[in-house]
């Protein structure tokens, strides 16, 4: 069956792993920015990174027919620098008319911190006047539902932002109703440790049905599979659930989400 | 709703959930035998366990949902106003 992964961090993979994808069926990924596993110095750090994800990795992903997409921000974990975040916010722009660009993410929070906030609210600002898609990272763990509320809340401040145009990632069993209720898309993160299974996933989706979900990998330089879906997939048929139903979570919700963004151009398997 | 019956997920799943409930408990027995075990007796992540495992022990459909919670900082309506 074929799938798109829309989060997975392809620049902490290797080539390898998009071949193994593509003979999953992965037809596309779309790659939100996000934390290196350090904190970057500089805006000139942020400005190679918005580079990579834009000019080389989609380069690199077509080599094995897998087509790209990105989402540009600073991450929460890096939005403590807040004079750091601004600047980063300020460049952006320069970057929201490549190809490939889906519009602004991985935004959100970490540890639910004043100064996380200020950075969402401020990425949100940037959506709203520049028209972008927004997809958004919720906290692990113990943070998560606290966060994800506070992420509705501040959300819900603001009128210019339409919920359908807003994806809620890496939601679990406590936090899928609160953004699915505010009208949201919402993704499932099927990692190992920290957030969701594959048959946790499929649970979810017997409870809350298959409308404006999506399932990713998440996949990144930890400890992850960027065949997840995959995994998924083969989850979903054990329990007997249809061709359709699945090829809708894992194919058709994406693609509907991503299709809102207008520079968004996808060629579909033959 | 589950495409598969009751009978069939039990039968599929059991093994697995034996096992789990084994790496439980060989986990909280590790931690009981190790040096220093008096001092985390009434670490609050013990207790949280103990709850947790009270959960599991009730029936219901959101037994993974109220895990969740347990498990949760407490969100205050009202924090941004």
């Amino acid at each position: 069956m074929y799938f798109i992964d829309p989060h997975v961090h392809m620049v902490s993979r290797v080539t390898d792993d998009y071949e193994r994808m593509r003979r999953m069926g992965c037809v596309a990924v779309s790659e939100p920015a996000f934390w290196a596993g350090f904190d970057r110095g500089s805006v000139d750090g942020f400005r190679d990174y918005f580079r990579q994800l834009t000019e080389f990795e989609p380069t690199r992903a077509g080599w094995s027919g897998v087509q790209h997409y990105t989402w540009l921000c600073i991450n929460a974990k890096e939005a403590e620098n807040v004079e750091l975040s601004r600047g980063v916010i300020e460049m952006i722009p320069e970057f929201l008319n490549k190809p490939g660009v889906l519009g602004i993410g991985e935004i959100g929070l970490n540890k639910n911190t004043p100064n996380e906030c200020t950075i969402f609210r401020e990425h949100l600002e940037l959506a709203a006047k520049t028209n972008e898609l927004v997809l958004i990272h919720t906290p692990h763990l113990v943070d998560k539902y606290k966060g994800t509320r506070m992420i509705v809340d501040m959300l819900q401040e603001r009128n210019d932002i339409p919920p359908h145009r807003v994806l809620i990632d890496h939601v679990e069993e406590h936090t899928v109703k609160v953004a699915k209720d505010g009208g949201y898309w919402c993704a499932m993160t099927l990692y190992p440790t920290t957030k969701c299974t594959p048959a946790r996933a499929a649970d979810i989706i017997e409870r809350y049905g298959d409308d404006h979900i999506m399932v990713n990998s998440a996949g990144d330089w930890g400890p992850s599979n960027p065949c997840a879906v995959p995994d998924f997939i083969q989850e979903m048929r054990h329990r007997g659930h249809s061709e359709a139903k699945i090829r809708k979570i894992v194919y058709e919700n994406p693609l509907e989400f991503f299709r809102q963004c207008e520079r968004f151009e996808f060629t579909p398997p033959e | 709703m589950p495409a598969k019956t009751a009978d069939a997920i039990l039968d599929r799943h059991f093994l697995e959930l034996r096992c789990e409930i084994l790496n439980l408990a060989a986990a909280l027995d590790r931690i009981e035998r190790s040096v220093g075990f008096d001092g985390v007796r009434d670490d609050g992540r013990v207790e949280l366990l103990r709850q947790g495992i009270d959960i599991l022990r009730t029936g219901g459909t959101d037994r993974a949902e109220r895990v969740q919670m347990l498990f949760s900082d407490e969100y205050q309506a009202g924090w941004n106003q």
